[in-house]
């Protein structure tokens, strides 16, 4: 088998037992890997509560993932959402997947409960439970640091321990499988690491047409603004776009309730870069290297985390950005989350944080004291305790980035549509509406979007199935990493068949969310986008969203996406899919 | 959708990529709309389900694209290998249907941006929009070409032009457009304002397209003004700037101009370095075919001068330099900066032209102007030249 190692690795904590299941390679092949392969496997339990000790915690690597492809070094964690309770998952990078396949699996299925906190070590074909009672209410780095000859880390934090929701999965240290409360299933397993060393190879089909269409790649990356060029993120890291969201006026500032934050140009990219003279750094394979860590190994925040805990704060020190986000990372919660249900607070408590109540209250979450009990539950859940469901804004329960619907109507269909609530990278319009590629679209329309988002969803759902990094597509496209696909497995292929794939996999998430019980009053917004305008100045009018054209545009996704008018997934479009509703 | 059709219709005369009433345009959101009826649209509604995409385009290219694109993918055995940089990056190569069957442009369209149907059009496609098969559709009328008139140099000095090509070759140079001229001028700087330059931008934008100096309408355009770069956004129309300009401080302090031209490394380094601020970039046609004719007869780097030909070239005393777009180790930010000092302007290999001023658009522009047309004498003199002296 080329790509693929065709092996899955299935651990069962209650009876410390643990087995290699061959992989089917037509499984594979409609599903590929990453999230669509683990999206497989959940379907057979989601409707199991998240902490159900049967419901599985999946870890999945793609055929690209240790070969020379551009941008693979990725995986996938996946579950079901303690957050939301939809389809629970997140990409991250470092060198856990690379390591996964050098070990020999295409991924790990965790399932059972281990009756003490205990650690996963995979050193090529061998897998041992350990005792990591000793590491209990330990902060990622030091677990990261501690198990540092062991290869590649995926390490929780406190906060998953003490049952906050939206905790994350730290990898290697400095990443993050931050949405969806992934870490907060591997607490309920009491795993509290994993770690995963291999000397393998990935077996490639033809290298000779991998290098070419790796070339090709590299080419397009190079001719990229946004990822090589002169302000692109390798050289300022994600938060290169933090000056266009100020520009375009959709900086969601103040809980949304305003989109412009008068900051902005002091708390740019370009100040942190000042600041800390950070170096460039990323994932295992990848060469545009967008993460930024400083000499004493801190890490720059990320576009998102930048943004919400400045602008959505109404925070203008930037010291406390980078404080809030080093919090985060130890204690093991998204910081998309973290800020958000900060902000809600802030404005349900009517008042403004000082900086050092940012991090006082962050260390309260993650530790379980006193309010941080509570905010811990995330926004949704926190603001309909008080009584101000409308003031949580999040979709499904997922507290939203840093984007504000009001100034990319794309980006407003495709949170209401997400299959894990609020989120912006499953259709990921910032390409179009904001970057201008492939070529730009305007942003303040529905019209054409429906399909746009359905077709923007699919593409990630292969880019992180491949895996590959969802930025190399703000460059390349399906049409060249088919290429890549068939030259490292060997099945033939097109970026059209591609998106096929990616479409069963999207679907089949929609599917599992319509298990749980999910319908179209799921995909929405919160009010406040529909009734208050955003920025207003003499050149640039933030409106309210219309709430008919939304539901047009929310209508015609349905038809696009050929699910019934309610939103729910139907028989027939499930069988041409290849996929069966029970 | 009326309204975009209509858009789209005009882009497509205005630019001379199709006659009146030819393209035909789909969009499909929830529901499929054509701009009209044709008979296509039975096999043409069927791309979209088996194609991811919302939006398409066929039609026929206006004269002399027509011939040119018939003549290649006639000749070219199912596929069109480009040769200028732009189309090699973005398109890779273009596909040749020889039927106008459901199946056979599927296959095509699965792997590729593109088909053409010898006769009958071309194909391209959008997953965002008509504007996304617009570009395509000009990419591949200015790819072809390119490709035919810089072959056509380069085969006729090696006695492989039979009569069917050197009669569509006489009849294309009937059909030329006249070479453009100018005579008045453009806005006299310096300017005094962010407005004016604003407005220099833009008046500079809309002549380079009326002048056709660029492929459908993309190049682009800088002006430095107290320490800031304004320039022309990316896939930003020439013709129409108001709105799609970056402002960019020299200093590095905003990162605004991540949406700007792909050109930006190239276009600061000329204002840091030189004592240039007004930069021009267009895509003129026999600037770059001539700029791909590598006199060299044993060149160890045939194939790939458009990163590394290491030979001094000139054209008409215009330098050719190699570089690629953007800002990977074979950018053109690498090559064109320095080779523009003290020159009316640079050719790129296979790609473009970058001509530069001080202190408005006059120079730039007429030089721009001045290369293409010494470009187009130079490339027809060669041609002279060989028929004069024979076939050896
Ligand atoms: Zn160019
Ligand atoms: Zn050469």
């Amino acid at each position: 088998m080329y790509g693929w190692c065709g092996k899955i690795a299935k651990i069962n904590l209650s009876d410390q037992t643990w087995s290699v299941e061959t992989a089917d390679p037509e499984i594979l092949k409609k599903f590929i890997g990453g999230r669509g392969l683990a999206g497989y496997y959940l379907r057979k339990k989601i409707t199991l509560n998240w902490d159900d000790p049967d419901m599985p915690l999946l870890i999945f690597t793609g055929p690209l993932v240790n070969t020379r492809s551009p941008t693979s070094g990725r995986m996938t964690i996946m579950s079901r959402s303690p957050l939301t309770g939809t389809v629970g998952d997140s990409s991250v990078g470092g060198s856990f997947g690379t390591e996964l396949k050098k070990a020999g699996f295409d991924g790990i299925i965790i399932t059972g409960k281990s009756h003490i906190l205990a650690g996963i070590e995979i050193l090529n074909d061998s897998i041992r439970i350990t005792d990591a009672r000793h590491l209990a209410g330990r902060e990622t780095g030091y677990v990261n640091s501690l198990l540092k000859g062991k290869g590649s880390r995926a390490v929780i934090g406190p906060a998953a321990e003490n049952g906050v929701v939206f905790s994350s999965v730290i990898v290697d240290r400095y990443f993050a499988a931050g949405r969806s409360g992934i870490g907060r299933v591997s607490a309920s397993k009491n795993i509290k690491y994993i770690t995963v060393k291999g000397t393998g190879k990935t077996k490639i089909f033809n290298a000779q047409d991998l290098r070419k269409a790796r070339e090709d790649v590299f080419r397009l990356a190079a001719a990229s603004p946004v990822l090589l060029g002169e302000f692109g993120i390798s050289r300022f890291g994600t938060g290169a776009l933090y000056d266009l969201m100020d520009a375009r006026c959709m900086m969601p500032t103040d809980n949304f309730r305003q989109t412009k934050f008068s900051h902005a140009s002091f708390m740019n990219a370009h100040a942190f870069k000042k600041r800390y003279a950070p170096k460039k750094s990323g994932c295992r394979g990848c060469h545009i290297l967008c993460k930024k860590i400083t000499k004493n190994h801190t890490s720059i925040p990320e576009f998102e985390t930048m943004s919400h805990f400045s602008a959505l704060l109404d925070n203008s020190d930037i010291h406390t950005v980078v404080r809030a986000n080093r919090i985060c990372n130890e204690m093991g919660m998204d910081t998309i989350s973290a800020a958000a249900t900060l902000a809600c607070f802030s404005e349900i408590s009517q008042k403004r944080l000082s900086p050092n109540e940012i991090v006082s209250l962050l260390l309260d979450i993650g530790e379980k004291r006193g309010l941080g009990a509570e905010l811990g539950m995330g926004a949704a859940k926190y603001a309909k305790r008080r009584g101000r469901s409308d003031l949580a804004m999040a979709v499904k329960g997922q507290e939203l980035p840093a984007y504000d619907p009001r100034g990319a109507y794309g980006m407003a269909l495709a949170y209401a549509t997400s299959t894990r609530g609020g989120c912006h990278l499953r259709a990921y319009p910032v390409s179009h509406e904001i970057l201008r590629k492939p070529v730009a679209t305007d942003r303040f329309t529905f019209k054409g979007k429906a399909r746009i988002i359905k077709i923007g969803e699919d593409l990630n759902a292969v880019a992180d199935s491949l895996t590959a990094c969802k930025f190399i597509f703000f460059a390349a496209s399906l049409e060249e990493y088919a290429k890549i696909y068939t030259a490292v497995t060997g099945i033939k292929t097109s970026g059209q068949d591609l998106f096929k794939t990616g479409e069963r996999i999207y679907y089949n998430e929609r599917i599992m969310n319509s298990a749980n019980g999910f319908t179209e009053k799921d995909d929405d917004l919160p009010d406040r986008f529909f009734t208050s305008p955003g920025y207003k100045n003499t050149s640039i009018d933030i409106d309210p969203i219309d709430r008919k054209a939304f539901l047009e545009a929310r209508s015609n996704y349905y038809v696009v996406r050929k699910l019934d008018k309610k939103g729910m997934p139907v028989p027939d479009t499930a069988r041409k899919l290849g996929l069966v509703i029970s | 959708m009326d309204q975009i059709f209509r858009i789209y219709e005009d882009k497509f005369l205005k630019s001379g990529l199709a006659d009146q009433g030819t393209p035909l345009l789909g969009l499909l959101d929830a529901r499929l709309s054509w701009n009209r009826d044709d008979k296509a649209c039975a096999v043409l509604e069927r791309l979209f389900e088996h194609l991811n995409i919302n939006a398409l385009v066929f039609s026929q290219p206006a004269e002399p694209y027509r011939s040119i694109v018939d003549y290649l993918a006639e000749t070219s055995g199912g596929i069109i290998f480009p040769g200028d940089c732009e189309s090699r990056t973005f398109l890779h190569d273009l596909p040749v249907s020889f039927s106008f069957s459901l199946e056979s442009i599927i296959l095509a369209l699965k792997e590729r941006k593109s088909v053409i149907i010898p006769g009958q059009g071309i194909i391209t496609y959008g997953t965002v929009g008509l504007e996304q098969a617009y570009v395509t559709f000009s990419s591949v009328c200015f790819a072809c070409f390119v490709k035919f008139f810089s072959d056509y140099l380069f085969d006729i000095t090696h006695g492989k032009i039979n009569n069917i090509r050197q009669n569509l070759f006489d009849l294309l140079v009937k059909r030329l457009e006249p070479t453009p001229c100018f005579k008045t001028s453009l806005m006299k700087g310096p300017f005094d304002s962010e407005i004016s330059v604003y407005q220099a931008i833009q008046e500079a934008g809309t002549l380079i397209v009326k002048h056709r100096l660029v492929d459908s309408y993309f190049g682009n355009i800088s002006f430095c003004y107290n320490d800031t770069l304004y320039i022309s956004q990316t896939g930003s129309s020439l013709d129409n700037l108001q709105g799609f300009i970056d402002p960019c401080p020299l200093d590095g302090s905003s990162c605004t101009a991540v949406t700007a031209s792909s050109e930006l490394p190239a276009h600061l380094k000329i204002v840091k370095n030189t004592e240039n601020n007004a930069i021009l970039h267009g895509h003129p046609r026999f600037s770059v075919i001539l700029s791909m004719i590598c006199d060299i007869e044993k060149c160890e780097y045939r194939g790939q001068c458009h990163i590394k030909c290491p030979h001094e070239r000139f054209v008409c005393d215009i330098p050719i330099v190699s570089g690629e777009v953007g800002s990977g180790p074979y950018g053109l930010c690498n090559t064109v900066p320095e080779a523009i000092e003290g020159r009316p302007g640079v050719i790129v290999y296979g790609h473009g032209v970058f001509t530069a001023g001080k202190t408005d658009f006059n120079r730039p522009f007429k030089n721009l102007i001045k290369i293409e047309n010494d470009c187009r004498t130079e490339y027809f003199n060669r041609i002279r030249s060989f028929h004069r002296y024979g076939r050896r």
